[in-house]
């Protein structure tokens, strides 16, 4: 029971809590002076999220993504690395898992795996060239990303349009639906919600995540690099190649996320005029869960049920869509000031220990006393 | 003649949750003297010295500076008193030249805005001249030595007007040269009117500069305000650990056997590419403690990154058990047999955010004891370490404290562990005490005489004299990147090794002897 309290009050756990309540109030204070009734729009954005079966199966379905991207970022974030390329490698993955879907027709227990494991690769690969680029050039993984991202936007629309269209649409045609993600029968259990088997895929890879950096050797290798590269080096360590091999899962789980995207939900690839930004929300959800598996899990479902649920506050409270963005980026906002919220949580503490009660504060906890 | 009292602390308590760090402690300094607060590791001098500079805030008990009640509520008020600390880790800005340094945050201005450079250089000059303290400044704070940049932090706080100025263990990053030097400036300073506030735990420091000491041990005031000339180093040691400390290390002659580690025309560069290492050539023996004496930076650094596979040789080679070793990655000449206790203890030897036991299988997590099929036994790990820690008395709750809450000594006792555990033919110890306490320094040396008796090989690179006069069997004196001369510890002193180690003296008689 003990463990359990204090799990709670630990600030890994207490300042991403705060930070969501700060931003929830914050934003309430806005809709206040934009004479909106924040109680109202609340209560219908979660009645939106969680409302009846088709709203859940679309909430899980704004998550999925999510959870890939935020694995990606979290796992090269533990290496040391800011993969902001987490949008590039889910595209490369996404337009690779379309390919399969087009240009083969095989049986579906072949098809829907080809088509998944393609993307993946795919996107691994394109992580690992932001790797390479670090390694034996000297390019900060940051911008080598950021370019990255920009290729993998053109290069998708490239393939579209030269392999893939379908005639007079800004689109691919349509993958043969032996490699598709999603089931009729899936979708008419949530009212024909576009919910799809990427859901269990994103479960399993974030089962992985945890198995591979707590649990392997390579793991291990990682996270020594991640903490402290010169003493790696001293332990006979091989930084570069686990720059490289950071990079690749990273990218690993962002193209399975792409794939898992236009395999389960678009079933198309579609001519992208600008980003379609769950690589960029990964950042937040990374950011968000501390950059552990559980933690993700939990920042993709608050991004998920904030974004699909913004539309029903504005069938039910009238308040402009837009309101959600500055929610989220308040919560972002207070997590990253971290510094601040920790003060409060501390002023809020020694309160508590003046009471009568001893709560350590976080200072202490720093110290590991 | 009885000085007045300017710095007085009476019952500061200040308590963290589980540990009273400050107890009752009362600290006096008088006017124009140098005061010694002595400590081991974790004593609470730093505790106290931070709830006088303001950055803590007392639990119970009073500050009067000059006589009179203080609240120092942020470090601002302590400038504002005349207390200046110069922090262990120098707070500098590397491209900034020395004169920027000094100012920066109260800079004189012209017409208001401007800041008027010429007239701080001239303002540096005066300070400089009047305290003995040679700096350029225009020189950028990159391009000094150490020795300099603890300079610099003594101008800057001289700047803002201290006069009390507080010193956190001045000395650790000093050549013995440079501790000469600021000794002097020391004198200077008390000359001049100043009090000095010195944290230490160098006995000998203090003997040779201190006029009284307060000895802290476990937050509590052991002794205060001993009169150094009353007192010995064994009488101090004795007090701040609480009980007797041996200096000399108890050890049998040497029985040389046969030659571990040649080192022979070695040539190497750092990373500038400035050649560090000049046909080097070497050996260490079976059952010896080969010491290499050496100012800093005369290619201390570069020699144990060759040896361990840290760094390319450019030419020449090194052999292992008549093995060559120079071509092969660090993991692999680990495996030969080289145990490495690195210089930087944080940087290089632990992994601060893994668990002491993740530490301990730094160097063997990838054999098959704790390794299968990729998957790595944390079981195993775990019982591991808690073996070592066991052996190594490394004092710690359980193993999975991370490495980074331990104190220096007993961070530096994981180290040792692990690399000693390996049971290496050839045991590389650089700085192994530094910044430790007494009680651990006896520890470590007792190790590395161990190691020796075991007749394996031991190269301890210090730049601690007195430590290397008492672990070596012969002493190899390093400069500018080449050994000009090995001796006999018993047959030489400090005088000569230091004559030696400025490149005034060579003794080419023995090379390799």
């Amino acid at each position: 029971m003990n463990k359990v309290i204090r799990i709670f009050i630990k600030d890994s756990t207490l300042i991403p809590v705060i930070s969501i309540v700060l931003g929830l109030l914050i934003g309430a204070l806005i809709m206040l002076l934009g004479a909106y009734n924040p109680i109202r729009a609340y209560a219908s954005l979660i009645e939106k999220a969680f409302g009846d079966l088709y709203s859940i199966g679309e909430t899980i379905r704004q998550i999925t993504p999510l959870i890939f991207t935020g694995l990606s970022v979290a796992f090269a974030f533990r290496i040391g690395l800011f993969n902001i390329g987490a949008e590039g490698q889910f595209i490369i993955g996404s337009v690779t898992a379309a390919f399969v879907g087009i240009q083969f027709d095989l049986p579906w227990y072949i098809h829907v795996p080809f088509a998944v494991v393609a993307g993946g690769i795919a996107g691994g690969l394109w992580g690992s060239l932001a790797g390479l680029l670090k390694v034996y050039r000297g390019v900060h993984e940051v911008i080598a990303t950021i370019m990255l991202n920009w290729i993998a936007l053109y290069l998708s629309n490239y393939i579209v349009k030269f392999f893939l269209i379908e005639p007079g649409q800004q689109r691919s045609r349509i993958l043969s639906d032996s490699s598709w993600l999603s089931s009729s029968w899936l979708s008419q259990l949530f009212d024909g919600a576009r919910i799809h088997y990427g859901i269990l895929l994103g479960l399993i890879c974030t089962f992985l995540f945890y198995v591979i950096l707590w649990k392997t050797r390579q793991g291990y290798e990682l996270r020594a690099v991640g903490y402290n590269p010169d003493a790696s080096e001293y332990a006979g360590i091989h930084v570069k190649k686990n720059i490289v091999r950071s990079m690749m899962v990273s990218g690993v789980f962002a193209g399975l996320g792409g794939a898992s995207e236009v395999l389960g939900v678009f079933h198309y690839q579609t001519i992208h005029s600008v980003f379609p930004g769950h690589g960029f929300e990964g950042i937040a959800v990374a950011l968000l869960g501390g950059n552990t598996a559980v933690g993700t899990i939990l920042g993709a479902v608050l991004f998920g049920v904030l974004t699909f649920g913004a539309t029903g506050m504005k069938f039910g409270a009238g308040v402009p869509i837009e309101i959600i963005n500055i929610v989220i980026a308040l919560v972002i906002f207070f997590v990253a000031a971290s510094g601040l919220v920790k003060a409060i949580i501390d002023k809020v503490k020694k309160k508590i220990i003046s009471g009568g009660s001893s709560l350590p504060t976080s200072q202490d906890w720093k110290k590991g006393v | 003649m009885e000085r007045q009292t300017v710095i007085e602390m009476r019952n500061i308590t200040k308590r963290f949750p589980g540990i009273v760090a400050n107890d009752a402690v009362n600290l006096q300094v008088r006017q124009g003297e140098i005061h010694a607060l002595l400590g081991e590791n974790g004593a609470g001098k730093s505790t106290l010295m931070n709830v006088l500079f303001g950055l803590y805030q007392p639990d119970e008990g009073d500050i009067y500076i000059r006589g009179e009640k203080v609240e120092i509520t942020d470090p601002n008020v302590a400038n504002d008193l005349g207390i200046g600390m110069v922090h262990q880790h120098f707070m500098l800005i590397d491209t900034f030249t020395v004169a920027q340094n000094i100012i920066l945050g109260s800079e004189p201005k012209k017409k208001g805005w401007r800041i008027d450079y010429n007239k701080s250089v001239e303002e540096i000059q005066q300070l400089s001249e009047k305290y003995g303290l040679r700096v350029d400044p225009h020189a950028k704070i990159k391009d000094i030595s150490v020795g300099m940049q603890q300079r610099v932090e003594i101008l800057k706080i001289l700047y803002r007007g201290a006069d009390i100025l507080i010193f956190d263990e001045p000395t650790a990053v000093l050549t013995p040269q440079e501790i000469q030097e600021l000794i002097t400036i020391f004198k200077n300073l008390v000359k001049e009117g100043k009090t000095i506030l010195l944290i230490t735990h160098k006995l000998k420091e203090i003997m040779a500069t201190c006029d009284r000491v307060t000895i802290i041990r476990r937050g509590k005031v052991i002794d205060g305000s001993l009169e150094v000339s009353q007192t010995t180093p064994d009488e101090l040691a004795a007090k701040m650990v609480g009980k007797e400390v041996k200096f000399k290390v108890d050890k049998k002659d040497a029985v040389p056997g046969h030659p571990v580690l040649s080192v022979k025309h070695v040539t190497a560069y750092d990373n500038r590419g400035i050649k560090k290492l000049n046909d080097i050539s070497f050996e260490v023996k079976a059952g010896e403690i080969l010491g290499i004496a050496g100012v800093d930076g005369n290619g201390q650094s570069e020699l144990i990154d060759v040896i361990s596979g840290l760094r390319p040789v450019a030419s020449g080679e090194i052999l292992l058990m008549d093995r060559p070793i120079h071509h092969l990655s660090p993991r692999k000449i680990s495996e030969r047999g080289v145990g490495h206790i690195p210089e930087d203890r944080q940087k290089r030897g632990l992994i601060l955010d893994f668990s002491i036991a993740e530490n301990m299988v730094l160097k063997n997590y990838h054999q098959p004891e704790f390794s299968n099929r990729g998957f790595l036994n944390y079981k195993k790990v775990r019982e591991h370490a808690a073996r070592l820690i066991a052996e190594f008395d490394i004092r710690t709750p359980d193993e999975s404290v991370k490495a980074g809450a331990l104190s220096g000594g007993n961070q530096q006792k994981v180290i040792i562990a692990r690399e000693v555990n390996h049971n290496p033919d050839l045991l590389i110890a650089a700085q192994p005490t530094r910044g430790l306490d007494v009680g651990a320094i006896e520890f470590v040396h007792r190790r590395l005489v161990e190691q020796r008796d075991k007749k394996k090989a031991v190269l301890l690179i210090s730049l601690d004299l007195d430590e290397l006069l008492n672990l070596s069997d012969r002493i190899a004196v390093l400069y500018e990147g080449q050994i000009v001369g090995i001796v006999d510890p018993r047959e030489t002193n400090e005088k000569d090794l230091g004559l030696m180690m400025s490149g005034g003296k060579t003794n080419s008689g023995s090379w390799g002897a």
